[in-house]
């Protein structure tokens, strides 16, 4: 399992829900071009919109097969917003930014 | 069809040779029935596609292969569940008397519940579905399994909407199975006008199962048809089945021979006078018996008779009672002296009612099938048999029986069946289930004699194959002793039953009568004659003895008077000095 950790920032003058710190997990299977894909997208977006509150978790399902039963992972790879709660899933290699925008219920930077 | 490869299977060029060496194994899957119709089981290491509506019993079938081939062939299994949660499916099992929990608590199954949130999910780019895949490993390693049922796969349709990317990942599903050499169920919901709804046929070549769930007059009947089995010869028929208490079993109901054994051993009828009848020997074992009546003609009780001379030698016997309750058919037997009860508390005799029209055709040959395996009777009581017919056309229920009175042979277990025919005279009564009546090897005919205003039973052998039997009308006597058969009086004024008979009985009684004492008084008067004349003979005799002894007292007097003269004159001689 890679974690990368990013510290938060000090918060500036943001609205309240978007001081909220995104715990995100994203599920894939080996180094494969749609993993790595999945993962360089993430980031991006992440960097972008999300600068200073998230926290990207990598989990390799390969290495570790059972997380996919205990947490229903069929796609590869599948992102999992763990927090802030309700729970919500995007699958693909989230090339698709409005997509991961919409599903993580983020609003867009200008 | 290629003759080589002897399957139901389309042509398929690519498959029209298959070399002996080229066998297909098999897998058994235990389930009562199925592996008899595909010669073997499921084709070993290939998929299987079972495919049906909803509630046909796809889900069943998939874990009963599994559970069985874990209890029965030490094959570990994974059930991946995408319809049910793993509770349900345990619930569903348990009532069937399997504990999947515990399978699960051995290391010998996984039951995988893969939810597919339908329409819920956000997609965002290009993805696979390499999880699935991730966890069916997890699983198949972690029990080791040869087995696994996939349960239903067109789920996945219904959660990801990209059906060229499903396709592609469904078609290296099919790879992956066989890959791993995984035996393998795949199930399918039935579509419009295709095998699946989905199509899941063009990624299984090896074999198709339908099940069908199809209910004719409100009767439902589950059916099981194998569509495909490439390489392997199989049953083509439409087979019932049935899921209860002991899970599925299919009744390979037609047998594809005719070579059941022939018995010559032969038990009696519990009718003395029917046994005397039947080369004095009674029905050969493993024999089918038709008793075919009118109305009240005394079936029952010939089979019931049947029932206690049968369970009295120690065998077992199972009365299918389709027109009386067991409790009413006891009560009536009572009243012809006959007490069933000892039999089965024992349980050596089993009766088994049920209404016709409970269930289908299909289903009560199945229910049949099914009670001789669990009971193995040595005899089969069907009363009465013509109640199925109102279930179905005529060759519907003909082929049920032929099918029913097939196996009964091939089991070599003897079979009776009674058979209501409708009133009327002579010809009509014999030609009752012409079509199975070239099955039945003893024919037993009742019927009503109607003559001189009452009603009486006559009975006669129509057919006994094999033996030697009694050409004769005998009447049927019911009375509180039991069943007795009497010749019948057959005199100028043609065949008399009844208390005709009795009357001709009687008057030829009092003519032997009237005879014998004719006889006896004629005796009696030579008799008295000769005592006369012996007494006047012996009269005379012994007035000729009187005469005589008087005669010879004169003689004995003459004779002395004879010698005393000649003494006499002597002397006068020698007193005259005579010379």
């Amino acid at each position: 399992m890679t974690i990368d950790k990013y510290e938060p920032k000090p918060p500036g003058p943001v609205l309240e829900e978007e001081t909220e710190t995104f715990l995100l997990k994203l599920y894939v299977a080996g180094q494969t071009p749609k993993s790595l894909t999945a993962i360089t997208n993430l980031r991006r977006i992440c960097e972008e919109h999300l600068k200073g509150r998230y926290e990207i978790e990598v989990i390799d399902l390969i290495e570790e097969p059972a997380l996919a039963r205990t947490n229903q992972i069929l796609a590869i790879p599948t992102l999992v917003r763990s927090l802030p709660t309700p729970i919500s899933r995007i699958i693909g290699d989230l090339s698709d930014e409005d997509q991961v925008l919409m599903g993580l219920n983020i609003t867009r930077v200008k | 069809m290629s003759p080589s490869t002897q399957t139901m299977s389309p042509p398929d060029p690519t498959q029209t040779k298959i070399p002996p060496e080229a066998k297909l194994l098999k897998a058994p899957t235990g389930i009562q029935g199925l592996d008899e119709i595909t010669l073997g089981g499921l084709p070993r290491g290939r998929p299987t596609l079972v495919c049906g509506g909803a509630g046909c019993g796809k889900t069943m079938l998939a874990m009963e292969f599994l559970i069985r081939g874990i209890l029965e062939f030490g094959e570990p299994g994974v059930f991946v569940a995408f319809e049910e949660t793993p509770e349900d499916l345990a619930k569903n099992v348990a009532s069937l008397g399997f504990n999947l929990r515990q399978l699960e608590d051995d290391g010998k199954l996984v039951v995988e519940y893969i939810h597919v949130d339908k329409g819920a999910i956000a997609i965002a780019g290009a993805y696979d579905l390499e999880g699935l895949f991730l966890r069916l490993q997890f699983a198949v390693d972690s029990v080791g399994a040869k087995r696994i049922s996939i349960d239903t796969l067109e789920v996945l349709f219904g959660g990801f909407d990209n059906t060229a990317l499903l396709r592609e990942e469904v078609r290296r599903l099919f790879r992956w199975l066989k890959d791993r050499d995984l035996t393998a169920i795949i199930t399918a919901e039935k579509g419009e006008g295709t095998l699946t709804r989905q199509g899941m046929e063009e990624y299984v070549s090896d074999c198709v199962l339908m099940l069908d769930h199809r209910i004719v007059d409100q009767i439902s009947t589950r059916r099981l048809r194998i569509a495909k089995y490439r390489g392997s010869v199989h049953g083509t028929n439409e087979y019932p089945f049935l899921i209860d208490e002991g899970g599925i079993s299919v009744l390979p109901v037609s047998s594809m021979s005719l070579d059941h054994k022939a018995l010559t051993e032969r038990i009696s009828t519990g009718i003395p006078r029917l046994d005397a009848m039947l080369g004095g020997k009674g029905y050969f074992r493993g024999s089918t018996i038709l008793v075919s009546g009118t109305a009240g003609s005394g079936k029952t009780s010939i089979a019931n008779f049947f029932a206690n001379a049968v369970c009295a030698r120690g065998e077992r016997c199972i009365y299918l009672a389709f027109e009386e309750s067991p409790s009413q058919i006891l009560r009536n037997m009572e009243s012809i002296g006959l007490d069933l009860h000892p039999w089965i508390d024992s349980g050596l005799l089993r009766f088994h009612a049920s209404r016709p029209s409970v269930y289908g055709l299909e289903m009560h040959l199945a229910k049949i099938h099914k009670l001789i395996r669990e009971f193995s009777p040595n005899v089969v009581i069907i009363d009465p048999v013509t109640n199925l017919d109102a279930m179905g056309t005529n060759s519907e229920v003909n082929s049920m029986l032929v099918r029913l009175l097939d196996y009964l042979k091939s089991e070599g277990i003897t079979a009776l069946f009674t058979s209501l025919t409708a009133g009327g005279d002579g010809g009509s009564v014999e030609l009752t289930k012409g079509g199975v009546s070239s099955l039945i090897d003893t024919w037993l005919l009742l019927r009503d004699i109607e003559h001189n205003g009452e009603r009486n039973r006559g009975m006669y052998i129509i057919k006994s194959r094999g033996m030697a039997h009694s050409n004769q009308i005998r009447e049927f006597l019911l009375s509180s002793t039991g069943i007795d058969l009497k010749d019948v009086y057959v005199g100028p004024s043609g065949v008399l039953t009844g208390s005709s008979r009795l009357t001709m009985e009687a008057e030829d009684k009092a003519f032997a009568l009237t005879l014998q004492q004719e006889i006896d008084s004629m005796q009696q008067k030579m008799d008295r004659k000769k005592q006369a004349l012996e007494a006047q003979w012996l009269a005379m005799q012994a007035t000729f003895q009187a005469e005589e002894v008087e005669m010879l007292q004169r003689m004995e007097e003459k004779r002395k008077v004879q010698s005393r003269t000649a003494v006499d004159r002597e002397e006068m001689g020698m007193s005259r000095k005579s010379d």
